[in-house]
């Protein structure tokens, strides 16, 4: 597959796991990345083109096979595809209702899993990540140590936490950190 | 005595707390026997060591006083060796293990013998105030005499010298209720708080839970012993999954909104910690309801010499015994103005222990008390007074009298154990920001009002009743009322406060143990005019000990009462501070350190320079590479090297920390507008420029070059350090001050790495790996943007330059970076080329006169001064900074502006930050004119270069100024900024 | 720490999440280069900072990145009321209402 002419991509996450007795912790795969802010209607609009409802409640994630939609803000989403390219994603045009940023090298990602993964998380994050208070698909940037993450529940017991590239071997550090204690 | 010699006031089948299994420890270097679950004091004390301490201005022998963290004599220096050390431990709450080691402290050369007892001979020179009145003068006194003295008088314990090797963490908790204190109250309320479902935290401070039901032999619930109870209610609260239990765990900061601190200790009491266990844990909790549980803290009287080793707490004295099994004397005699204290005696008389008497302070003694002393044969007397004691390292003698004076009687005794009541512990709910209530028939201050979602319950709401305590429980959890059969002995817990006795009396009466204040310390500082209890506490340092004044406050409050005639509300509490014990350093530290102190922040280019033998230097949170040593070069020489071999062949830099806005939408280069001080209308598609951003004061804030992408797109470079708070600012004035704007702010720093090309070889670099267009000088000109391929990557690729240079910047893609960077290195290596750092970037720059914003400005720094007044679109109807330039102060004459200044010896290289002063004969303190705020090595010009603020600058070009230095003065003179490449040919090569 | 909450998230969020942005209700006015120098000091330099209650501005700066206003009262440290930026200050009746 890989062409002579074309440089190599290298993610700093790549092959990053661990996992004890009560949580797994891993890279996830380097997926397409959508900053995107937005009017009410270039909201619905660019959702018409993705074939996604973009979630317009604070907090909510709409997912679609391989594509996900944060909702970060009144006017801003989160735009994550874990398979197709970013070419794909991206509108074809400039459009005076909507904003869409590449933002796919930005953000690195780890999946956290397993009975520990909230008392992992609640090591070093602020908000309350019970099941009643985070329900599975709940969406949310907030503060992790000293770093700013999205969060997304994506089971009962696990999460996808996404953090910007540089900030990784902390984030990394500091989730393993926590998850000597996850059992407590 | 047992025949080992061992253990010897160890009492058999007593002791609920402790198991049979011994342990060895060793205290001052000598070896003892203990049994597991024991604390280190009730372990000495089982082995006839009383004498644990010294006190800290005295130097006076102590004894342990207390059985819990109120503890201010028995403070030891804990050690598992030179890193694991810790000082001012309270030897009532060390869990003894295996192979302890436990030091007494503040003493020289043994605890027995101790120089500086001397102190206590010489004390009334250090009466309360001493400091204050001492080291006043001669002023030349304070570094000979006075400040090592104080440094060495200061402080208990050492202090370990080595890096802290164990690990701490934090966890942040939710709960519907949390219960601090697992006594009978918070296990009753916790026991009917969880049969609602809702989620629970109940902690304790202790090793186990039940609080005084633990150390009280006489209480029975539903027919169970105490110490029964509590254990088959935690274990039915350890089988409900919406139930936390947290023991060895004290509540120890109460914040707003339910937030509450505990700290949670968890391997301090094994023998051999299990590797990757926390030793300590902060939980920060954030409760929907608090219960306080709190418990109460028994007073020691306060009479003349009531601080010899063994005498003690009455309450300590029945934990020891109900707790551990261990006898804390064999004579021991009993003053007390409380009834709590009978129960001590009556169980200590039950183990056949000697009770000679009973000093009875109060007058009236309820029937039944006394019946059951007579029944034990123990004598009491009555509206009497404890006058003195004997001992030297030990009490020995009690002598007491009746108040009056008459009937004075010395006894030979080896304990004395002393009760005054309980002080409701409302440490918790005052930091909740509560205001505690007094309560003038019990003679307390009781919680009042919550001003949080709180509630207190049980000791520290001064409930003394069990059948209370349990109703009290069940209305603040919402449940009805549980139905207990409760045996109880205790009716009340109040007693009295203050000094017993005649001020006539001799000997020193201690209030605060731990600070060595005595009661005529309180008298003296009221007698100097202090009138607020805030005042009184400091001139005495009462309760400023680690303990707080969990024993004095109250007693130092009603002498100082006393004296001023007032009722001691009017004189006023002290407030109550987190920590409420004391906490390690690393428990708030928590996982933040080491790497974990702060993110450090690399970029996808990194590692090819670690590889590469690259110096790293901090810049905010990145680590850039600074300079790439060949071998044998010295930091000049490499920096040297790179520079020069820039500006002749080319080099390749690592620009990826810069800052990077993406700003599109239909508004964007309005708001540019609005944010920079340039105009932007008429840049087209395809170019770039410079620009600067001023605050709304006219100052700079940052700057950074601008591509414009397309008409509704730019990509905004800031600072490495500034594009945090620069999008912020810009989203500020987005979001509050032009909401109408139809423009999106996005962060893409970290989307792209940048890769700086520059020098007259730059173009023949990159040329060949880029597809898409072409990048001759005419069709791609100095300050151009185009977005392409690079190595078959989607890039932006920038024609700009920071070293005067031709000069290129690619954007790709991060994951690209170091693949890019790889492909240009190899195209640039052989022409010549060289990688270099932030050293040789800093030093180019400042050649060609480009400012870097924090360092060449600070905040007060216009764009007049700074000589960008070309970058000012004076013509724009608004920007931010437009209405501050126009402050009379900054458009006044004579303000510092930046110039270059060249040394008059070519080699000398200034110090950045040196002062310039006109006249270097003047006399000191000289006028200083400006500063140096940049100053290299330029080996490419031969000579040094330095940027400066200097008053009235641009008008000094051409004269002589001087930068003082300690060992000489340097002759400079002023001149423009740019000293390399005045016409900026190079850049359009 | 404090709890706030966020008007745009519509919830309840760590004050970690937060950037406090300082006194609210500071008109900037369009006009600006007409103001006369005691009008502009009065702008940008003097604050009220009072022992009480405040009107100032947050950011919920790492969660939804809104900046929004705030009542707070700066001795209890409680919140009377948030409301989105561009909100028409509250009078003066309506905090006291709120103080209640």
């Amino acid at each position: 597959m890989a062409n002579a002419n074309v440089a190599t991509p290298n993610n700093p996450t790549s092959g990053n796991r661990f996992a004890n007795s009560s949580v797994t912790i891993e890279a996830a795969a380097p997926a397409a990345r959508i900053s995107f802010r937005a009017t009410p209607k270039g909201a619905k609009d660019f959702g018409k083109t993705l074939g996604i409802d973009l979630p317009t409640k604070p907090g909510l994630s709409a997912s679609n096979s391989s594509l996900s939609a944060l909702w970060i803000g009144p006017d801003e989403w989160l735009i994550i595809d874990t398979k197709n390219s970013i070419n794909s994603l991206m509108p074809r045009r400039e459009n005076a209702n909507f904003c869409a940023t590449d933002v796919s090298h930005r953000n690195v990602a780890f999946i956290i899993s397993g009975d520990g993964a909230e008392n992992t998380l609640c090591a070093s994050c602020p908000r309350d990540l019970s099941p009643a208070a985070f329900p599975v698909g709940t969406a949310s940037r907030t503060i992790f140590g000293k770093a700013e993450v999205v969060l997304l529940r994506i089971g009962k017991t696990s999460f996808r936490l996404e953090c910007w590239r540089s900030f990784s071997p902390y984030v990394w550090d500091l989730l393993i950190d926590g998850a000597q204690d996850a059992h407590i | 005595m047992n025949p080992s010699g061992q253990q010897q006031f160890r009492l058999p089948g007593r002791g609920s707390r402790i198991g049979a299994k011994s342990v060895r420890f060793t205290f001052d270097n000598k070896p003892y026997e203990a049994l597991e679950g024991d604390t280190l004091a009730s372990a000495l004390l089982a082995n006839g060591v009383h004498l644990m301490g010294r006190s800290f201005k005295y130097h006076r022998p102590r004894g342990v006083l207390a059985a819990g963290v109120e503890e201010p004599n028995a403070l030891m220096q804990i050690s598992r060796d030179n890193a694991r050390t810790t000082p001012n431990v309270r030897a009532s709450v060390q869990e003894v293990y295996d192979g302890l080691q436990a030091q007494s402290q503040n003493r020289f050369p043994t605890l027995n013998f101790d120089i500086g007892g001397v102190n206590n001979l010489l004390s009334p020179f250090f009466a309360a105030g001493f400091y204050y009145k001492t080291f006043k003068w001669p002023a030349a006194a304070w570094d000979k005499i006075y400040e090592p003295f104080i440094r060495r008088a200061a402080g208990l314990g050492q202090a370990p010298t080595e890096d802290d090797p164990d690990r701490y963490s934090n966890r942040f908790a939710h709960c519907d209720v949390l219960i601090i204190g697992g006594g009978a109250a918070g296990l009753m309320a916790a026991k009917l708080a969880a049969k609602k479902k809702q989620t629970i935290i109940i902690c304790d401070e202790n090793p186990h839970f039940g609080g005084w039901l633990l150390s009280d032999t006489d209480i029975r619930i539903d027919g169970k012993a105490g110490p029964d109870w509590a254990a088959d209610t935690i274990t039915e609260l350890a089988a409900m999954n919406n139930v936390r239990l947290l023991n060895r765990t004290t509540g120890i900061g109460y914040f707003q909104q339910n937030m509450v601190v505990l700290n949670q200790r968890i391997t301090e009491h094994q023998s051999k910690p299990e590797s990757g266990d926390a030793r300590e844990r902060m939980w920060q909790v954030r409760a929907g309801k608090v219960i306080i549980a709190q418990g109460a803290i028994e007073r020691h009287m306060v009479f003349p010499d009531n601080d010899r080793p063994g005498i003690m707490q009455a309450s300590a004295a029945q934990s020891f015994l109900n707790k551990f099994g261990v006898a804390v004397g064999s004579q021991v005699a009993v003053y007390t103005a409380c009834d709590t204290a009978y129960a001590a005696a009556f169980d200590l008389a039950e183990e056949g222990i000697d009770i000679p008497i009973i000093v009875e302070h109060r007058t009236d003694i309820a029937d039944d008390l006394l019946a059951q002393a007579s029944e034990l044969g123990i004598r009491v007397i009555t509206g009497a007074v404890v006058e003195g004691t004997g001992g030297k390292l030990r009490i020995n003698s009690v002598t007491f009298a009746k108040q009056n004076g008459n009937d004075r009687e010395t006894i030979e005794v080896d304990a004395l154990i002393t009760s005054a009541g309980w002080t409701p512990s409302l440490h918790l709910y005052s930091q909740s920001r509560g205001k505690p209530q007094w309560d003038e028939d019990t003679q307390r201050f009781l919680p009042g009002e919550s001003p949080q979602e709180c509630v207190s319950i049980g000791a520290c709401n001064g409930t003394d009743d069990l059948s209370d305590i349990f109703a009290e429980a069940a209305k603040c959890t919402g449940s009805r009322a549980p139905r207990h059969a409760i045996e109880d002995d205790v009716s009340t817990m109040s007693g009295f406060i203050g000094a017993t006795g005649t001020s006539a009396d001799k000997g020193k009466a201690f209030v605060d143990f731990q600070n060595d204040v005595t009661a005529k310390d309180i008298a003296l500082a009221v007698r100097e005019g202090m009138h607020s209890i805030e005042h009184v506490k400091r001139y005495t340092t009462n309760g400023m000990a680690t303990d707080q004044g969990k024993l004095s406050n109250m007693h130092g409050l009603a002498i100082a009462s006393k004296l001023l005639k007032k009722p001691i509300p009017a004189v006023g509490l002290t407030t109550f501070r987190a920590p409420y014990t004391p906490t390690t350093f690393g428990s708030f530290v928590g996982h933040s350190r080491g790497r974990l102190f702060d993110p450090i922040r690399q970029t996808p280019i990194h590692d090819w320079a670690v590889e590469n033998g690259a110096e790293f230097e901090p810049v905010s949170q990145w680590r850039r590479a600074w300079y790439f040593p060949r071998s044998g070069e010295d930091m000049h020489q490499a920096v040297d090297r790179e520079c020069q071999t820039v500006r002749s062949v080319a080099g390749v830099f690592d620009a990826s920390t810069l800052g990077k806005i993406e700003v599109v939408g239909p508004d964007a280069a309005a708001f540019m507008n609005i944010i920079y001080t340039n105009g932007w209308d008429k840049l087209k598609p395809g170019r770039a420029k410079y620009g600067i951003m001023c605050r709304e004061d006219g100052f700079i804030y940052d700057d950074g070059v601008v591509g414009k992408l397309s008409n509704n797109r730019f990509h905004v470079t800031t600072t490495t350090g500034g594009a945090p708070r620069v999008l912020n600012h810009m989203e500020d004035f987005l979001q509050t001050e032009f909401p109408d704007m139809r423009v999106w702010l996005t962060s893409t720093s970290e989307q792209w790495a940048t890769i700086a090309v520059q020098g007259p070889k730059a173009r023949q670099i990159i040329e060949p790996l880029i597809t898409g267009v072409t990048i001759s000088n005419e069709k791609f000109p100095h300050m151009s943007v185009v977005e392409c391929n690079v190595c078959g990557v989607p890039a932006r690729l920038f024609r700009i330059s920071f070293t005067g240079e031709l000069g290129f910047e690619i954007n790709v893609p991060a994951d690209y970076g170091r693949a890019v960077w790889e492909a240009v290195w190899e195209r640039a290596e052989p022409l010549g080329a060289c990688v270099y750092g932030t050293e040789a970037m800093h030093v180019m720059r400042a050649e060609k006169g480009y400012i870097i914003v924090g360092q060449d400005t600070d905040g007060t720094v216009t764009p007049y001064d700074a000589g960008l007044s070309w970058a000012i679109a004076k013509a724009k109807p608004d920007f931010v900074g437009k209405r501050g330039l126009q402050r009379p102060d900054l458009m006044a004459q004579g303000r510092r502006q930046l110039v270059g200044l060249a040394t008059k010896d070519p080699s000398k290289v200034l110090e950045e930050g040196a002062q310039i002063v006109a006249d270097p004969t003047c006399p000191v303190p000289m006028k200083m004119i400006g500063f140096v705020t940049s100053s290299y090595w330029s080996g490419t010009l031969g000579k040094s270069v330095a940027l400066a603020l200097i008053e009235d600058g641009t008008n000094l070009i051409g004269k002589s100024l001087y930068a003082p230095m300690a060992d000489e003065v340097i002759e400079v003179e002023v001149t423009g900024t740019v000293f390399y490449d005045t016409k900026g040919e190079r850049l359009h090569g | 720490m404090l709890v706030i909450h966020c008007p745009y998230c519509q919830a309840e969020r760590p004050e970690l999440e937060f950037a406090n942005a300082g006194e609210a209700h500071i008109v900037r006015p369009n006009n600006m280069s007409d103001m006369t120098d005691a009008e502009f000091e009065k702008m940008f330099f003097v604050r009220e900072n009072p022992k009480g209650v405040n009107l100032e501005r947050w950011r919920h700066i790492h969660g939804c990145g809104r900046f929004f206003n705030a009542i707070r009262h700066t001795v209890s440290d409680k919140f009377l009321k948030v409301y989105k930026a561009g909100a028409p200050r509250p009078s003066d009746a309506e905090i006291a209402e709120l103080m209640k």
